[in-house]
């Protein structure tokens, strides 16, 4: 039987569409460079993610860890959890991100520690919380990277995150608390006078942030707009959007037309407007928690007239919050979402 | 008759293994080797291609530091088509706030980062008919990043 070339296509695509993912699958650095090279850098220098490179990182870690860890994520601190990964998948890729330490990362025995969970929440509210914070809620600043000014390699992770608690085992926080960790800040904590019984306090009060895990209850459906209809002209609208944008303390850096720069110059369409407006004080705090909020920049309200009646429209930042598993972030999307509302009402009343 | 049956088959079985390939992530996100001017430049070039246009690109470095705050290299690039901007406005009003679609583009140190949104995200099932769009999108989205990941 003769095949028509149609066939052909359609055979060989399915071909590629079986055999290229059984193939990649084993390519530990191309998976590498797909889905962890963005956030840790091609060869685990780390950036808005920890330098998996670090020798002391390697083999402080068990192969265990990672696996969680790119299983889990760290909920409401940037590392998303790859649930759509394999096990194949991650295997290749904890094997990619291993050939950059050679030698075996530590083995933890299977051991929960037991101390004195009261001495040990003293202890960590003199020694840990200054980095790690009262509640082990983190440093600040989840996602910042090397485009900004930065002191220090790692932002001091979240002790209370539910992504890390599940990952790592109490004889890796010991010890990891007894050696500290090479090329951050994090200090030996034997070398700064504490006991090893100390130490063991301080994993079981570290252990005990588990009670305090609250189960994130599943968030209601988001607009992904705030929109109102305005009862004045377009041109009186524009107008009272920019009054309102000034009155909230923004800057109008451009007004615009929502097809400018695609449909010919001069024959674009004059009833879509685009007014973009910055306040650089809140965008360089945001940045400081996030760089990837480029995608809500420049803030920006939109007005259309279509058939006579005009809308004022802005994106809804509360919808995009969640994009970005970052909790930082979130109370400033809830500050910018209401600054956008009170523009849009403003300017439509 | 028969042709039409085992096309059908042959495409559903195409679409099947697509589908089982995509994932649900928010956002898309590459690095590049390649050092910021050439990584814009590139970039502009593979949006081009890819059959869209960059309607304009914001500098948000230059804001940030004019304004007394230290950055590096960041920039914002709007892209489309001026028949997409059309359609989006008369048949899919949820998506106009965010059309142009952009990408942010920044320096780390000798990297250059690029993120969007995933297109999908804004699948909304009132506006079933939008998905045609925002599949393509995505698809051509990744296929720039790639093609900019593997650029050194």
């Amino acid at each position: 039987m003769k095949l028509s070339i149609k066939y052909h296509f359609l055979i060989s695509t399915l071909f590629l569409l079986v055999i290229s993912p059984l193939q990649a699958k084993l390519n530990g650095e191309q998976l590498y460079s797909t889905h962890c090279s963005a956030c840790h850098g091609a060869n685990g220098h780390g950036g808005v993610g920890v330098p998996l490179a670090l020798p002391d990182f390697q083999y402080g870690v068990t192969n265990d860890y990672l696996e969680k860890t790119i299983r889990l994520g760290r909920p409401g601190r940037v590392m998303p959890a790859f649930t759509q990964l394999k096990d194949d998948e991650i295997t290749a890729i904890i094997k990619h991100i291993r050939t950059w330490a050679p030698g075996k990362p530590f083995q933890y025995p299977n051991k929960k520690i037991s101390g004195n969970l009261k001495k040990g929440k003293e202890i960590y509210a003199t020694h840990c919380a200054a980095c790690h914070g009262a509640a082990g809620e983190g440093g600040k600043g989840t996602g910042v990277t090397f485009s900004r000014p930065r002191n220090l390699p790692v932002i001091a992770p979240a002790l209370n995150n539910p992504g890390f608690l599940t990952s790592a085992p109490d004889m890796m926080i010991k010890t990891v608390l007894m050696n500290g960790r090479e090329g951050t800040p994090m200090p030996s904590f034997l070398k700064q006078g504490l006991s090893e019984k100390d130490i063991d306090d301080v994993v079981t009060y570290v252990r005990s942030f588990e009670k305090q895990m609250t189960k994130e209850e599943p968030k209601a459906e988001i607009a992904p707009l705030i929109s109102f209809e305005s009862p004045n002209s377009l041109e009186e609208t524009v107008a009272n959007i920019k009054r309102a944008v000034i009155g909230k303390n923004f800057v109008i850096i451009r007004q615009q037309y929502l097809n400018e720069g695609l449909a010919e110059a001069g024959k674009e369409n004059k009833k879509q407007i685009i007014i973009y407006f910055c306040n650089f004080n809140f965008l360089n705090r945001a940045l400081a928690i996030d760089p990837r909020v480029g995608l809500f920049l420049p803030c920006r309200i939109t007005a259309i007239e279509e058939n006579g009646k005009v809308t004022v429209t802005s994106t809804n930042p509360l919808f995009m919050s969640h994009f970005f598993n970052n909790k930082e972030l979130d109370k400033l999307c809830e500050e910018m979402h209401q600054v956008y509302v009170d523009i849009v009402e403003e300017s439509t009343f | 008759m028969k042709n039409n049956t085992l096309t059908k088959f042959l495409l559903s079985i195409c679409l099947f293994f697509v589908a089982a390939t995509s994932h649900a992530e928010n956002l898309i996100m590459t690095r590049t080797k390649q050092s910021f001017p050439e990584a814009m430049l590139k970039l502009q070039e593979t949006i081009h291609e890819a059959g869209y246009k960059v309607s304009r690109v914001q500098r948000i470095d230059i804001g940030l530091t004019s304004s007394g705050f230290a950055t590096d290299k960041y920039r914002i690039v709007f892209f489309s088509t001026e028949e997409e901007i059309n359609l989006m406005s008369k048949q899919y009003p949820h998506l106009v706030p965010y059309m142009p679609w952009k990408i942010a583009i920044f320096a780390e140190e000798q990297d250059t980062l690029l993120v969007t949104s995933n297109p999908m995200s804004f699948s909304n099932k009132n506006f079933p008919g939008a998905d045609e769009h925002l599949s393509r999108w995505k698809t051509d989205i990744e296929k720039i990043f790639d093609i900019l990941r593997k650029s050194e």
